[in-house]
């Protein structure tokens, strides 16, 4: 698992954003978005709630088409244009992690993280039961395979998933949320899994998160969205370097800047008071 | 007062329409159910799967209501039939409103209750829980994976639960009729085997079951599938599924009679 795969082969980025628009119900929920993930790097999309950073995730995965714009991956055509099949060719080189790990409650561990082995390879009992092993092993689960969901704590479920989602050494890793609910001994235990096994793999990561400190030990390049933009993207040194007032606002946890504490609402004295006094 | 009306106007339209494009979406997706049900057969152990917990597990409600519902007949029947003193008729009468009517209604209305409702709400709860999402970013069709080997254990257990319901509500009329009124038990049983016909009746029932069995399965899997993916949502559809899967059955059944027993 920590063993580096040499030399990436390309240097066509392996995902590729263009000017992506993605609306809902006549609502513009992403506006001009452009983004590039290189290979063999951690990149994550921060902002806050709301900002459309998992809607960029799922237009990334193909869940959603976009208005206008494109997403392509590793160099194929844009991944609205394919047919169901395509699609589905395409994401078994994707692997996911939700934001509470959507495990299937209904099978074990074990067969959580078997489930796309038995699905998409013709592999023996014997070899799944190998590589559920191996696996269960990189997240350090391997002793809790024959439990069930509903038996294990946030922590442990997020593992699991991340075991799932490597399940068949995918190219593109995509987090939602890792670190949200999760005590601090455990998000530093997935952001460093998340880091090794991007870099065992070979392939690139994408995170998305509100979690500024932890995230920016371990990515290599962020991308800060507000309000469906970006509004500013670097290294970890540039962002925490960043004088813009919103990363400022965002790396610090400052309570009032660009984006207000209060709620938009009528003047303060006028809804106390009413109208007359005010 | 014009605006109020044109506003209640716009309010009933958009009602209606949504209504309509809900319909086509079920029907849509139904037809999609049918093409990735290769699935449910090629890999049948996900459908005995489901058949267990739709199908075997409904089969404690199932058998006891079809026992009293038979006892009942046993007595109501008993009661109007000596009156015109053909109180050995009983068998005929039990048997006849079982399998061509009772056996395949209630048991589907049960069916809807027990089974209906727990296929919505563990699809919706799947849904909420984004374990359908995940299934789709790993490259599995939920709609082939999920939802038809559900849809199809429904569909293989209902005409089983009916004919089940109808033996013991039969065997409920005999315990009733037989053994506590004490009609006579040779009467009950030729009597009974002389006049239910095995095409006009049996088969009958056997159709309207499948039927039932098509129609509750496809609005449990379709309101599960298309539920908000929240507490309330999950909720509403779970209930939303009982009641128009019991409407609809009892729809689809005088639709049925009404082909199935004319003058007969």
């Amino acid at each position: 698992m920590h063993m580096k795969i040499p030399a990436v082969v390309s240097n066509e980025p392996l995902v590729k954003i263009s000017d992506l628009n993605f609306t809902y119900d006549q609502r513009p929920v992403l506006t001009g978005i452009n983004m590039t993930i290189p290979r063999g790097k951690v990149v994550a999309i921060m902002g806050q709630s709301g900002c459309g950073k998992t809607t960029t995730l799922r237009l990334i995965g193909g869940q959603l088409r976009p208005s206008q714009g494109e997403v392509r991956f590793d160099g194929k055509e844009a991944m609205h244009e394919l047919d169901a099949d395509g699609l589905y060719a395409t994401r078994r080189r994707m692997g996911m992690l939700f934001q509470f790990g959507a495990l299937f409650t209904d099978i074990s561990v074990f067969d959580n993280v078997a489930f796309q082995m038995r699905e998409h390879t013709n592999l023996s009992e014997e070899m799944i039961r190998d590589l559920v092993l191996l696996k269960l092993n990189a997240v350090g689960l391997r002793g809790a395979q024959k439990l069930m969901p509903s038996e294990l704590s946030g922590g442990m479920a997020r593992r699991v998933a991340l075991a799932r989602a490597i399940a068949l050494d995918p190219l593109l890793m995509m987090y939602d949320e890792p670190f949200t609910g999760l005590d601090p001994i455990t998000m530093g235990v997935i952001g460093q899994l998340i880091r090794k096994l991007n870099d065992a793999l070979g392939g690139s990561s994408i995170i998305v998160t509100h979690d500024v400190q932890e995230s920016l030990q371990i990515v290599d390049y962020i991308y800060f969205m507000a309000d469906g933009k970006v509004v500013a993207e670097g290294t970890p040194d540039e962002i925490r370097a960043s004088d813009k007032a919103y990363v400022h606002q965002f790396v610090w946890g400052e309570m009032d800047g660009p984006v207000p504490f209060q709620y938009p609402s009528a003047p303060y004295r006028e809804q106390i008071y009413g109208a007359a006094h005010a | 007062m014009l605006d109020r009306a044109t506003a209640a106007l716009r309010g009933l339209g958009h009602r209606v329409t949504s209504r309509i494009w809900r319909l086509g979406f079920a029907s849509r997706f139904f037809l999609a159910t049918l093409l990735y049900s290769g699935t449910s057969f090629r890999r049948f152990f996900l459908t005995v799967r489901e058949i267990y917990f739709t199908g075997v597990l409904s089969l404690i409600i199932i058998l006891v209501s079809g026992l009293f519902v038979g006892m009942v007949l046993g007595l109501q029947g008993y009661d109007t039939l000596q009156r015109y003193g053909s109180s050995e008729a009983l068998g005929i009468l039990v048997a006849l409103s079982l399998v061509r009517e009772l056996g395949p209604v209630v048991s589907a209305l049960l069916f809807a209750s027990r089974a209906g409702s727990a296929i919505t709400a563990e699809i919706g709860l799947m849904k909420a829980t984004e374990q359908l999402s995940a299934m789709e970013m790993m490259a599995v069709n939920p709609i082939a994976r999920v939802v038809a080997p559900r849809f199809w254990a429904g569909v293989i257990s209902m005409p089983l639960l009916a004919a089940l319901f109808s033996a013991m509500g039969i065997f409920g009329g005999y315990l009733v009729g037989v053994q506590l009124i004490g009609v006579d038990e040779g009467s009950f049983w030729s009597q009974m085997q002389a006049s239910v016909d095995f095409r006009e009746d049996i088969v009958n029932g056997v159709i309207k079951s499948v039927v039932f069995g098509i129609i509750v399965s496809w609005i449990a899997v379709f309101e599960g599938y298309d539920s908000e993916p929240t507490a309330e949502g999950v909720s509403g559809a779970t209930t939303r599924t009982v009641v128009t899967s019991s409407l609809a059955i009892l729809a689809a059944d005088f639709v049925l009679t009404a082909f199935m027993f004319r003058g007969a």
